[in-house]
């Protein structure tokens, strides 16, 4: 059972106190977006061996949404940074790069 | 109109520990920017400043914990509250900011005894020897959400109203005598 | 015979005297018994039958490894199945019997099975399976349930309380030996918080057993002065009777207390569950001894050296008068050495290695105990207890050489350390060929949440065997265990098909090789296949012997064939510990609104919301519940009904982005709500499809009040947070779940302006207070917000007060209300009232799969904003589609009800052969106000089929017609809420 520090208030939060939101840094396509778009938006979601970014919310907590940054086959967590993020910061990017080198790094694809 | 009810009336336990279900008590929500000074100026009229993150500060009958980055729980005598809504109404005119009395959407225990944290130890994920002195931590206790922290030699734990009788069964199925660890 | 020695055992307190019976039989140990131990010292070797065969099964092991003597606990509220003798302390008054047998222990019908064995091969029940199918069904699948089984399941509600607890420290150990306690001592004196548990109820492991020398002390010493210095430490928290059950992710771990099993009764709670997260876990589980595979080594009275050792060092109790020792490694000789000097016969050691040599067969020589050398053993002698083993020589092909009679036959093929809590969380193993055995692989443990090592094994878990390698932690140069498979090496078919792998299971090793010849390679599927260590052991003696007997049959290496995976529990946990306080009246939160104690008093039959128990009616003294909710609908059509409405949601949204995420959340236009008015509005997913519904209220400039469904609080109060905090961070909106704070009554019908009148208060007329607006004011003296909505089409007050004044506000309009007629009604009589409305009801005309549009609900989508949530997903073409199912109302011809979830059928049949169908009824009720049934449904194409008639399908195959209507029954022109 994981346990992951919610970037609000400090908890060091174990998993039956989080829900979880699947991916991260998804981008929203509305009306008028073309179907291919909206598929991507709406279906296609990556499920990466390793280095993968989520959305959990604490939710027996501050009931705060935060990212989180871990390894889908070791479970290792790199981090956890706020929901207002567009992207993952670089220096979280920095410190996963070192643990995973084969990595290709964060993109829109990079992870897939 | 009729004398408040709180959701079970007073009900108390006698186990290893004392379980008492208290109140009516006074609660407002106030979400806010918790930067913003007139804030800070409006707590001051109660005798309370903006505690830091995860913390509960008292000053006599009242108490403000710190339940998001956003959000304030104030804590008062259940009269006070209709009047300490006008008074933030009118010190956060200017900001954008949402009070809301959430007295009676609660239920308020208080765990009492040698071995209070053993109760909590029993119910809640929660490394309860790193719980610092006035830490309010939110969490569950078994299926359902909860927040408490240490007051007065014991702890105060609050629940939604409608589990109330859930949670009092929790406290004292988990204090039972004989059932210390 | 297995009788008490006069002198010795460590743990027992010859003082006392405990009393127990077996099997009904009236027996006496001593307090510090094992139930085992007691059995052994009555005498009672066979204590079981085994699970296919029904062959009579004698205790084999001292600890968890136990595969054979399961017995029943108990009886009644406190019956336990299955536990093992082996760890059950003795207490006064304990009652046990023997499983898996019929008409009894000693004289057992289904050993039959066992002169027919050669029928019940590897994989027999696969095989049954496939043919002949009438065999199955006529002739296995009776006989399989008659014989299979181990204890009796109780019957009775569980009479013991159990709970969990929740304890965190920087490092957790696991085993209580010296190797557990040497780790405690330096992390204590290190300063961090340390838990140390222990399955058995004593410290100390093997060591203290086999009269180890500690760092110059005895391990006896040693074991006192560091439980001592542990207790003294005021970080350091040690538990014994708590077994390390599982290993999980991020340094969590199970394990399982046995706080009142040796003192029933006692007023603790039986067991407690300890969830513990640690920063770091070491296991010190040590090493289970395994068996050697020789013709009959399941015979009662073999069993494994080292726990024969235990029973005379630990509980003064010999297994036999005289012990034949069966070895390929030293270690055994502790045990003849053991026996020998507690004044017992060892007629002879037999060692399978041809040079033995080393300082414990020199001890046993001196003793002047028999050695042969190369020897093993050809065949058991013996039924229900051993009457002597036939000698041969280990290199040949089991021709005997000499018999030795003998009641006991002590046995050792090495030890396998116990990786299980290593290997749950990923930790990997390597092959020593040395030990023959695997051990865990430090260079590839299982990782923490920050990528570090989780898990470090220690001492014989580490393949450590000798005390001053485990103190120092470095093994030093190990005596070399050559593998003994099976005994003798060349043993034909008629001897490997007596030699038992898993006595549990009743897999022998002839089934294994079979199992290869048909071709099973993988260890996982051989393991199913043969449902070798697939029984409550789990395998704990079984595997390795299994393993090699696999790997040698399939001509690989064993560490190419593998393990199988190790899985939590290590050993079962009783399902009560898992259930913790979850039981009874707190199995699962039940929330009650303020009422709750009213509607129970007023004799109201509750159904389940969500978690909410809300009265479905209120049935009268000689009424059924159908005529208690026709009642409840007649009489608010015509009177007065009032419901406790406080479980709908209630969420505050505000601020000066408010309006325009209203306008996100909702399909229809929000933000142009007048203050003081009230819309029915609904919400969608992303997807296009509803997900909720509800009136939402202008409060002010800034404030939307929005109610959702009773279920729907917390997950569209989620759904909003989600929106502000992930999407739109920028908008300067705030929201609060205020579901809790008030009581919600509707107080509807014709009379309902009447009651409020009398109570009076505030203005609730016509005029000052209209359809769909709202007002603050007083009632009766309560402070209230008025809502004039309606889901029922009467005139209609919904009336939120604070949640801690609702039982008297409640209480004050039944009592005002009488004159009126008033009634509460019920869940069920609010369906029936908005289904003769037409009103949907989110759950019942919404699956997860329904548009706005599909329900005729356009004119509450807005065309006008550019966006909304879920407006891009019903722009999707099959959502547009003119075939979509769409709402229509179902009238029967007969006058009927529908049956709940029937469909309209449409010619034809698909692919599959069923009927196709052209639509489904969503919500049928009886409706007592137009004396006939009415539903609602989805149908092709429905809308534009008015009056015409579908067959619907019923339960018994038949059909009944039913005329497409407009959904709305009653008050078509809705005049009669608008007064």
């Amino acid at each position: 059972m994981l346990t992951l520090q919610c970037p609000y208030c400090g908890v060091q939060a174990e998993e039956t106190e989080l829900t979880p939101g699947y991916e991260a840094h998804l981008k929203r396509f509305g009306p008028g977006s073309s179907a291919e778009e909206f598929e991507s938006y709406m279906f296609a979601r990556k499920n990466p061996k390793g280095v993968h970014f989520e959305r959990w919310r604490h939710a027996y907590g501050c009931g705060k949404w935060f990212l989180a940054a871990r390894d889908t086959n070791t479970l290792e967590v790199f981090g956890t940074y706020p929901a207002q993020s567009s992207e993952p910061p670089a220096d979280l990017v920095a410190k996963i790069k070192a643990k995973r080198p084969e990595w290709p790094g964060y993109s829109e694809e990079g992870n897939k | 109109m009729s004398n408040p009810v709180s959701a079970l009336n007073g009900q108390s336990y006698d186990g290893f520990a004392k379980i008492t279900e208290i109140g009516p008590m006074g609660m407002i929500t106030l979400r806010c920017d918790l930067a913003e000074k007139p804030v800070a100026a409006a707590l001051k009229k109660l005798g309370l400043s903006v505690p830091a993150p995860r913390r509960i500060a008292k000053a006599g009958a009242r108490s403000v914990g710190w339940m998001s980055p956003d959000e304030l729980l104030l804590i008062l005598p259940y009269a006070e509250v209709a009047a300490t809504l006008e008074t933030l109404n009118k010190a956060l005119a200017k900001l954008h900011f949402l009070a809301a009395d959430v007295s009676d959407a609660r239920a308020v225990f208080r765990i009492e005894g040698d071995k209070a944290n053993q109760v909590l130890a029993k119910l809640c994920p929660v490394d309860l020897a790193m719980l610092e002195p006035n830490e309010l931590r939110r969490t569950r206790a078994a299926q359902v959400a909860a927040a408490f922290w240490a007051e007065d030699g014991g702890y105060t734990l609050v629940s939604f109203r409608s589990v109330a009788g859930y949670v009092m069964g929790l406290l004292t199925v988990s204090s039972a005598k004989g059932a210390e660890i | 015979m297995s009788t008490r020695l006069q002198k010795g055992g460590r743990l027992i307190d010859r003082s006392t005297r405990a009393e127990f019976t077996f099997n009904g039989k009236r027996m006496s140990g001593h307090a510090g018994d094992t139930l085992a131990s007691a059995l052994l010292a009555n005498d009672q070797m066979l204590v079981g039958r085994s699970f296919k065969y029904h062959r009579p099964r004698g205790i084999v092991a001292a600890g968890p490894e136990e595969p054979n003597a399961l017995v029943n606990l108990g009886r009644g509220e406190r019956l336990e199945p299955n536990q093992r003798a082996t760890t059950t302390e003795l207490f006064a008054g304990l009652m046990a019997s023997s499983q898996n047998h019929w008409p009894s222990l000693e004289f057992d019908v289904g050993v039959a099975n066992n002169y027919v064995s050669r029928f019940l091969p590897a994989g027999f029940y696969y095989k049954t399976f496939i043919h002949p199918r009438a065999a199955w069904k006529h002739v296995f699948e009776p006989i399989i349930r008659q014989s299979a089984g181990l204890g009796s399941a109780p019957k009775d509600p569980d009479a013991d309380r159990y709970e969990y607890v929740y304890a965190f420290c920087d490092l957790l150990i696991i085993g209580g030996g010296i190797a557990g306690l040497n780790a405690a001592l330096a992390a204590g004196q290190s300063g961090k918080r340390v838990m140390l548990i222990e399955q058995t109820a004593h410290w100390g492991g093997r060591a203290v057993v086999d009269g180890d020398e500690v760092e110059g002390e005895s391990a006896e010493d040693w074991v006192k002065s560091a439980v001592d210095a542990l207790k003294t430490m005021k970080n350091v928290t040690m538990r014994n009777r708590c077994m390390g059950a599982g290993v999980y992710d991020h340094g969590y771990v199970l394990a399982n207390e046995r706080v009142a099993d040796h003192t029933p009764m006692d007023g603790r709670p039986k067991q407690r569950v300890w969830r513990i997260r640690a920063g770091h876990i070491i296991t010190a589980t040590g090493a289970i001894e395994r068996p050697l595979s020789f013709a009959g080594n399941d015979i009662p009275g073999v069993m494994l050296a080292a726990s024969v050792r235990d029973y005379v060092v630990n509980f003064a109790v010999s297994p036999g008068d005289r012990t034949v020792v069966v070895t390929n490694n030293d270690d055994a000789y502790l045990t003849a050495i053991a026996l020998v000097g507690a004044g017992v016969s060892v007629p002879a050691i037999l060692d399978a290695r041809t040079n033995v040599t080393g300082d414990l067969p020199a001890r046993a020589r001196a003793m002047g105990i028999r050695i042969e050398a190369g020897r093993g053993i050809a065949s058991v002698k013996g039924g229900k207890r051993v009457t002597g083993v036939q000698v041969c020589l280990q290199a040949g092909e089991g021709a005997v050489l000499e018999e030795i009679a003998c009641d006991a036959v002590a046995m050792s093929g090495g030890w396998s350390p116990v990786v299980h809590l290593w290997s749950h969380c990923g930790g990997k193993l390597n092959w020593s060929e040395t030990l023959s055995a695997f051990v865990p692989d430090a260079s590839r443990p299982p990782l923490n949440h920050d990528g570090a090592a989780m898990v470090t094994a220690v001492g014989a878990a580490a393949g450590i065997y000798r005390a001053a390698d485990i103190i120092t932690g470095e093994a030093g140069t190990q005596a070399p265990v050559p593998p003994v498979w099976v005994m003798p090496q060349g043993a034909p078919i008629a001897l490997r098909s007596k030699m038992w792998l898993d006595y549990q299971n009743d897999v022998k090793v002839s089934d294994v090789q079979l199992a290869a010849r048909e071709g099973y390679e993988s260890v996982e599927h051989t393991k199913r296949y043969t449902t070798l260590g697939m029984a409550t052991d789990q395998g704990k003696l079984s595997n390795i012997n299994g393993l090699a007997v696999l790997s040698s049959a399939l001509g690989a290496e064993i560490p190419q064939v593998g393990t199988t995976t190790f899985r939590p529990p290590y050993t079962p946990v009783t399902i009560g510990a898992l259930a913790g306080e979850a039981r009874g009246e707190i199995f699962q939160p039940l929330r009650r609104t303020p009422m709750h104690a009213w509607h129970e008093e007023n004799h109201a039959y509750m159904e389940p919301v969500g978690l909410w128990r809300r009265p479905y009616c209120y049935p009268r003294s000689g009424e059924t519940h159908a005529q208690a909710v026709h009642r409840e609908v007649k009489n608010t059509r015509e009177n007065l009904g009032l419901l406790d409405a406080s479980t709908l949601g209630k969420i505050i949204v505000k601020g000066p982005d408010a309006g325009r995420f209203m306008d996100m959340l909702y399909t229809n236009m929000m933000s142009t709500l007048p203050i003081g008015k009230c819309r029915y509005g609904l919400m969608c997913n992303e997807q296009g499809f509803l997900s909720d519904d509800g009136v939402v209220a202008r409060i002010d400039e800034d404030t939307w009040l929005c109610h959702t469904t009773s279920g729907g609080a917390d997950r569209i109060h989620a759904w909003m947070e989600d929106w502000l905090q992930c999407e739109w961070w920028d908008w300067k909106v705030y929201t609060a779940n205020v579901t809790e704070q008030y009581a919600q009554i509707a107080v509807v019908g014709p009379n309902a302006r009447k009651l409020l009148e009398k109570i009076g208060g505030m203005d609730v007329s016509a005029e000052t207070l209209p359809f769909m607006q709202w007002a603050d004011g007083n009632l009766g003296g309560f402070a209230v917000r008025v809502y004039r909505i309606s889901f029922s089409g009467e005139l209609s007050y919904e009336i939120a007060i604070p949640a801690s004044h609702g039982a008297a506000f409640w209480a004050l309009l039944h009592a005002e209300g009488a004159e009126f007629g008033a009634m509460p009604y019920g869940t069920e009589c609010l369906h029936v009232l908005r289904a003769e409305k037409g009103f949907i009801m989110i759950g019942d005309e919404t699956d997860g799969t329904v548009t706005p549009l599909d329900l005729g609900l356009s004119w509450a989508v807005s065309k006008k904003k550019a966006d909304f949530l879920g407006k891009r997903g019903m722009e999707r073409t099959f959502l547009a589609d003119p075939d979509r199912w769409q709402l229509v109302g179902l009238e029967t011809l007969d006058g009927s009800v529908l049956p709940d979830g029937c469909y309209a059928v449409a010619q034809g049949t698909n692919e599959n052969g069923q009927k196709n169908t052209e639509g489904r009824v969503t919500s049928t009720y009886y409706s007592p106000t137009l004396n006939k049934g009415i539903a609602m449904g989805l149908v092709k194409h429905g809308p534009a089929r008015m009056g015409q008639v579908v067959e619907m399908n019923k339960v018994d195959g038949s059909t009944v017609k039913a005329r497409i209507v407009d959904p709305v029954f009653f008050d078509k022109a809705g005049e009669k809420p608008n007064v």
